[in-house]
């Protein structure tokens, strides 16, 4: 699934981020392929909050709709 | 070998000084180090060929030159750039870590270590992480990475002495495993560990320097080291307990539209008390009215008359109405940086206590759909208090695309300070139903056009993507640093653009040119936007200062719908020579050119819109107000529905 298709408070397992800068961008924040994080906030229509340890991370519904991840 | 170890800044420093290079994720506090170890003075230099300013000052024989906050090293964008060259060029790296944070900022520390530079990390903020019920093993960490780690408190003081006195005992510490063998031979082929690493992590800027391909080899070395963060902060960090704090939930409020709408407007309340009427009413009128009109003003008049005759073309150039040495400087000092300090003032508030990524994250939805996303929201803000200082701050959009859709939309739409001032005090004689169509107007006008280029302009804009800072309260002092320096920053950008806005004009004036645009646009004045012929100057006047044209709207005897008819041209109209000037500074000609007339003929467009609608719903001398604003949404709404169908039949004609 996409990680828009999450809903709040479900914890996740990245599986690919396909935009280069998004990716190295991701990775630098901890959030790499393979790691686990939980979707904190949805902004109706908007962007996605998600959380790993204490790092939480801003992302836009375009790159939500475009990370593969699956539920855990 | 050749020297290609430029760290940009043109810094005289000798041989035999360290450069010791402060570095650090955004927020970490690295400010109270640089202050700490430089004293009182600091010099700040501009990186060639960016806004940034980079402060470096000296501690004993040592030169300290900080960095922009980042959160790695490689050319995504400015800041990584610049932060990229002056590291790989340090001598030693005093990298500042957010306790709190120890995740996230380990990946840039130990990408510090991988490029071979000799580091002392300065764990900040231990108070705070063990508030949160974290505890972390300082030694072992030291022994994991292989350089000195000292636990700081650094507003407070704490450990600052120690810092200093670890820094000539910087170790180069334990690299990346597995990368070693990739690095030696680049490190033969480019001379330096630094840009090896950055060659092999695909670094087009750095490879291009030394004439090679950059390497494909970022996701793999990005992979190895955050697996090896991941593991370093795993053995030395120990959580207590985690429970969810009072500025957690606020942090969480401020994003949701439900509460974080209302907690914007507050904040905006707050901002449009404290600038628009403080600075713009108490603090101008004793800077611009008593100081520069007042005193500055005939003094340099008197001066200049000693040598030539203020009549004079010569004289007029330089102190006449328009003067170089007269408008000029009262327009700058006297009006826009009272504005500008208070605009950058509530800016680095609202950066320094994390509110500022959430208002981004709140707003993003809407900034969306004209193309723009969360991040533009701080040019839209600044707007309101120069439009000039907004279309340099573009420069932090992800792409030309943004940049192009927010300059457009900031010279359309967003009155400045300045004029913003004197269109409410004429709006405040219209009464209240034609203030609301002047809102919604413009508005309208911010959504259509935005929404229109976004449909239209090839591309697509970049997503948001930034972390959510903890909620702080912010530090004062870093607060006033921040507001002096950007402000500086903008007075020695700005002054010779409104320079050279006082000469271009003062030319038109002496040469006649200012009244025959005058006459020639008074056709468009009288039978398009049923004005009276004078209100043409007070339009090119607001070329020459936007609160000009409003200003020269009162001495004109004209009706509520036409004075609202007025305002909405003005508002439109061209901004002012001096963001003209940085419009074409910031663009290519053509392009410039293009915006530049572009946002006069929507000007005209919308201002005769609303006036022919005035009249088609008007019963005698009673207008219809509600009809008029109603049918100039739909209008709008009109215009985007058609942009984008024809927008779609374009792309299907072309793909068959």
């Amino acid at each position: 699934m996409k990680l828009e298709n999450l809903r709040r408070g479900q914890s996740f397992r990245i599986i690919s981020i396909p935009d280069d800068i998004v990716r190295a961008q991701a990775i630098r924040f901890g959030l790499a392929e393979g790691e686990i994080a939980v979707c904190e906030e949805i902004i109706p229509a908007g962007p996605i909050v998600i959380k790993k340890n204490r790092q939480e991370i801003v992302l836009g519904r375009g790159l939500a709709k475009s990370i593969q991840v699956e539920l855990i | 070998m050749a020297h290609c170890h430029d760290t940009g800044l043109k810094l005289a420093i000798p041989e035999n000084v360290k450069k010791i290079v402060l570095a650090g994720n955004p927020n970490t506090g690295k400010s109270v180090f640089f202050n700490y170890l430089t004293g009182l003075y600091v010099d700040v230099s501009n990186y060639p060929g960016t806004t940034l300013e980079i402060s470096h000052g000296k501690m004993d024989e040592d030169v300290i030159i900080d960095t922009p906050g980042v959160y790695g090293l490689s050319s995504f964008n400015d800041e990584e750039k610049i932060a990229r060259d002056i590291i790989i060029n340090a001598d030693i790296v005093l990298n500042v870590v957010d306790a709190v944070h120890l995740e996230r900022d380990l990946f840039l520390t130990q990408q510090i270590i991988d490029t071979g530079v000799p580091v002392v990390v300065a764990l900040n903020m231990v108070d705070e992480a063990k508030r949160q019920g974290i505890e972390i093993d300082y030694q072992a960490l030291s022994s994991l990475l292989g350089v000195p780690v000292i636990p700081t408190v650094a507003i407070k003081g704490q450990g600052l002495e120690k810092v200093k006195n670890t820094l000539h005992s910087a170790t180069k510490g334990r690299i990346t495993p597995g990368l070693k063998k990739s690095l030696t031979d680049l490190i033969n082929r480019v001379g330096s560990q630094g840009e090896a690493l950055l060659v092999l992590e695909g670094d087009e800027v750095v490879a291009s320097r030394h004439g090679i391909l950059p390497g494909k080899e970022r996701d793999k070395v990005y992979m190895e080291r955050r697996k090896r963060v991941n593991e370093i902060t795993a053995e030395v960090l120990k959580e207590v307990r985690q429970g969810a704090s009072f500025a957690t939930t606020l942090g969480r409020l401020m994003i949701k539209p439900v509460t974080g709408i209302p907690i914007l407007a507050l904040a905006l309340w707050l901002m449009y008390k404290a600038i628009g009427v403080f600075v713009a009413q108490d603090i101008v009128g004793i800077t611009e009215e008593t100081i520069m009109i007042g005193m500055y003003e005939p003094a340099i008049k008197g001066l200049i008359s000693k040598y030539v005759t203020l009549d004079s073309i010569l004289g007029q150039f330089l102190a006449g109405e328009f003067g170089i040495l007269t408008m000029a400087p009262t327009y700058l000092l006297g009006l826009l940086m009272p504005l500008v300090v208070g605009f950058y003032f509530f800016l680095a508030l609202f950066e320094d206590s994390g509110y500022l990524p959430r208002i981004a994250t709140l707003t993003d939805r809407v900034l969306s759909s004209l193309g723009l996303n969360g991040r533009a929201v701080i040019p839209m803000i600044l707007g309101f208090g120069c439009v000039t200082m907004a279309t340099i701050v573009t420069r932090i959009l992800g792409s030309d695309r943004e940049r192009r859709i927010a300059i457009f939309l900031l010279g359309l739409t967003i009155p400045c300070s300045a004029q913003l001032g004197v269109i409410v005090g004429l709006l405040a004689g219209v009464g209240i139903k034609l203030t609301i169509m002047y809102i919604v107007v413009i508005f309208s006008m911010l959504v259509a056009a935005g929404t229109i280029l976004n449909a239209i302009l090839p591309g697509k804009s970049t997503d948001l993507l930034i972390d959510l800072p903890p909620l702080r309260i912010p530090r004062l002092a870093n607060v006033l640093k921040k507001t002096g320096v950007k402000s500086y920053g903008f007075l020695k950008e700005a002054a010779p653009l409104f320079a050279l806005g006082a000469i271009i004009i003062t030319g038109l004036q002496v040469t006649g040119t200012l009244e025959v645009i005058q006459n020639l646009l008074a056709p468009i004045t009288v039978g398009w936007l049923g004005l009276p012929k004078e209100a043409a100057t007070a339009f090119v006047m607001g070329i020459v200062r936007r609160d000009f044209g409003a200003a020269g709207l009162t001495s004109l005897s004209l009706t509520s719908m036409q004075t609202v008819v007025a305002l909405i041209t003005i508002t439109l109209f061209v901004p002012c020579i001096a963001s003209i000037m940085v419009l074409f500074k910031e663009r290519s000609k053509k392009e410039a050119a293009i915006i530049w007339s572009a946002s006069l003929v929507v000007a005209f467009i919308a201002g005769g819109t609303v006036a022919r609608l005035a009249n088609i719903f008007s019963t005698g001398n009673e207008v219809n107000i509600f009809a008029v604003t109603i049918a100039f949404v739909l209008l709008s709404i009109g215009a985007i529905a058609v942009t984008k169908i024809s927008r779609k039949k374009l792309f299907s004609t072309f793909r068959v």
